[in-house]
């Protein structure tokens, strides 16, 4: 199966001279359909960045990116746009729900963007806010809303439409510990049906409903865990 | 937690024989915990010694079912109402390893903690597709996910210790060589302060 995400020895600078900032130094890695991958590392360490190139939002000083086969580098503007509306489904560290829009607005807004009919787009905000448990409130603005409630609305923009590649920077800061986990199983059952997920989270328990996790530390991979053999051995062991 | 508080506890639903009190204490505890049939029959007799429980007239099938007694009642409600002190709990291994690896010559420090990480995030890994897995067959088993949940904030709290561990040896490290740090310039980039 093809990878839906690629990272070829990926580097981001950012700045030059003395103030150059080294963000990621040599980063490669593949996600592939269904599988669920978190990335964890302490503040400062590139997560953020590495999403953003996975998202086309930013572009790296040196090495690939590749989404569904093809070189983000080498697309061009009106192309790599197309793939940002509806290939990829990202939800942003602070939300960026935009303000003047009401919660089904704000997650119908990339399916208009694309040409979708309003009604569709519209029907499938809906479906998407069921999703998120936020059917209710999808005619409240973001300022009406709490910051938990928020995060849900931006976790229901990213999953709307048919998105094959899911990134999620701390989609769980502002939720509770029932709600953050609801939202993880929203982003499993996606992912199990056959999108490919990138997460970043600083909490190890949510990292649990990865299939892998990468620590990354100073922009650079220092290790990954992959699940162990059977569950059963592990209970084993722990009694 | 002791044997002996969980057999009380499932001796107050009614009498039992050692091979149903083996097999209701780990359904309860949904498999995290066995006991062998021995741990069960020794700790009966030393709750027969105390007066906590009776034993019955065997069965048919020559089984001894066991009773609890008015002060078995008693000292189950006692355990209850009683907080688990942390003297009670084992001492813990992770933490003097640590300790000890970061007083003897020649140990990366950093290696160690990582690779306890890794290991508490593959556990974690491993319990929440038990704890799936369990949603999916299961609604009502509520002790055995409660069981499963304490295991994960467990190993989430270790792992967070580790976090810890991690960035106050760095910290250290950093203000206790100021010298050297002016010489050689910062392998890495300044890391941004806070988070947002
Ligand atoms: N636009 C920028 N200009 C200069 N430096 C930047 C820029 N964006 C990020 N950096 C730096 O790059 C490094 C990595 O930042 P990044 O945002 O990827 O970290 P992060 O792992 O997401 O951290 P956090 O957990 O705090 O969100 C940091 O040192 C940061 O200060
Ligand atoms: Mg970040």
């Amino acid at each position: 199966m093809t990878d839906v995400l690629e990272l070829r020895d990926v580097h981001r600078t950012h700045g030059d001279g003395a103030n150059a900032v080294q963000a990621l130094r040599g980063v490669t890695l593949t996600v592939r359909p269904g599988e669920l991958v978190a990335i964890m590392g302490p503040s400062g360490s590139g997560k953020s960045t590495l999403l953003n190139l996975a998202g086309g939002l930013d572009r790296p000083t040196g090495g690939e990116v590749l989404v569904e086969g093809a070189s983000l580098g080498t697309l061009s503007h009106r192309r790599l746009s197309a793939v940002r509306r509806r290939t990829i489904g990202y939800v942003f560290q602070d939300f960026n729900l935009l303000p003047s829009l009401t919660a089904a607005e704000n997650v119908a807004l990339p399916l208009e963007l694309d040409g979708k009919s309003i009604r569709a787009a519209r029907r499938a905000a809906l479906a998407a806010l069921t999703e998120v448990d936020l059917a209710d409130l999808a005619h409240r603005f973001p300022d009406e809303m709490s910051g938990g409630q928020q995060q849900r609305v931006a976790i229901a923009r990213a999953l709307v439409g048919e998105r094959r590649l899911v990134l999620a920077d701390e989609p769980t800061g502002a939720l509770d510990s029932q709600t953050g986990e609801a939202v993880l199983r929203v982003l499993r059952e996606r992912v199990d049906a056959g999108a490919a997920g990138l997460l970043v989270t600083h909490e190890a328990r949510h990292a649990g409903w990865a299939d892998r996790v990468i620590f990354l530390r100073d922009g650079v991979i220092i290790d990954s865990s992959g699940p162990l053999g059977s569950a059963d051995d592990l209970l084993e062991r722990t009694s | 937690m002791s044997i002996r508080h969980g057999l009380l506890a499932l001796l107050e639903r009614g009498p039992m024989y050692g091979y149903q009190l083996r097999a209701a204490f780990e359904e309860s505890v949904g498999g995290t915990w066995s006991l062998n049939i021995g741990q069960v029959y020794t700790t009966l007799s030393r709750l027969e010694r105390d007066e906590f429980v009776l034993p019955l007239p065997e069965n048919d099938g020559g089984q001894r079912p066991y009773e609890i007694t008015g002060t078995g009642r008693a000292e189950l409600a006692r355990w209850f109402a009683t907080p688990i002190e942390r003297t009670d709990r084992p001492r813990d291994e992770l933490a003097i390893k640590l300790a000890l690896a970061m007083t003897t010559p020649g140990v990366d420090v950093a290696a160690v903690v990582q690779s306890q990480r890794t290991a508490g995030v593959r556990a974690l890994q491993e319990y929440t597709r038990l704890k799936t897995r369990q949603d999916k067959q299961a609604q009502d088993d509520l002790s055995w996910l409660l069981v499963l949940d304490a295991m994960i904030f467990q190993c989430e709290a270790e792992i967070r210790w580790l976090d810890h561990c991690e960035a106050t040896i760095l910290r250290r490290t950093r203000t206790a060589r100021p010298a050297e740090q002016a010489q050689t310039p910062e392998p890495h980039p300044v890391r941004k302060e806070a988070r947002r």
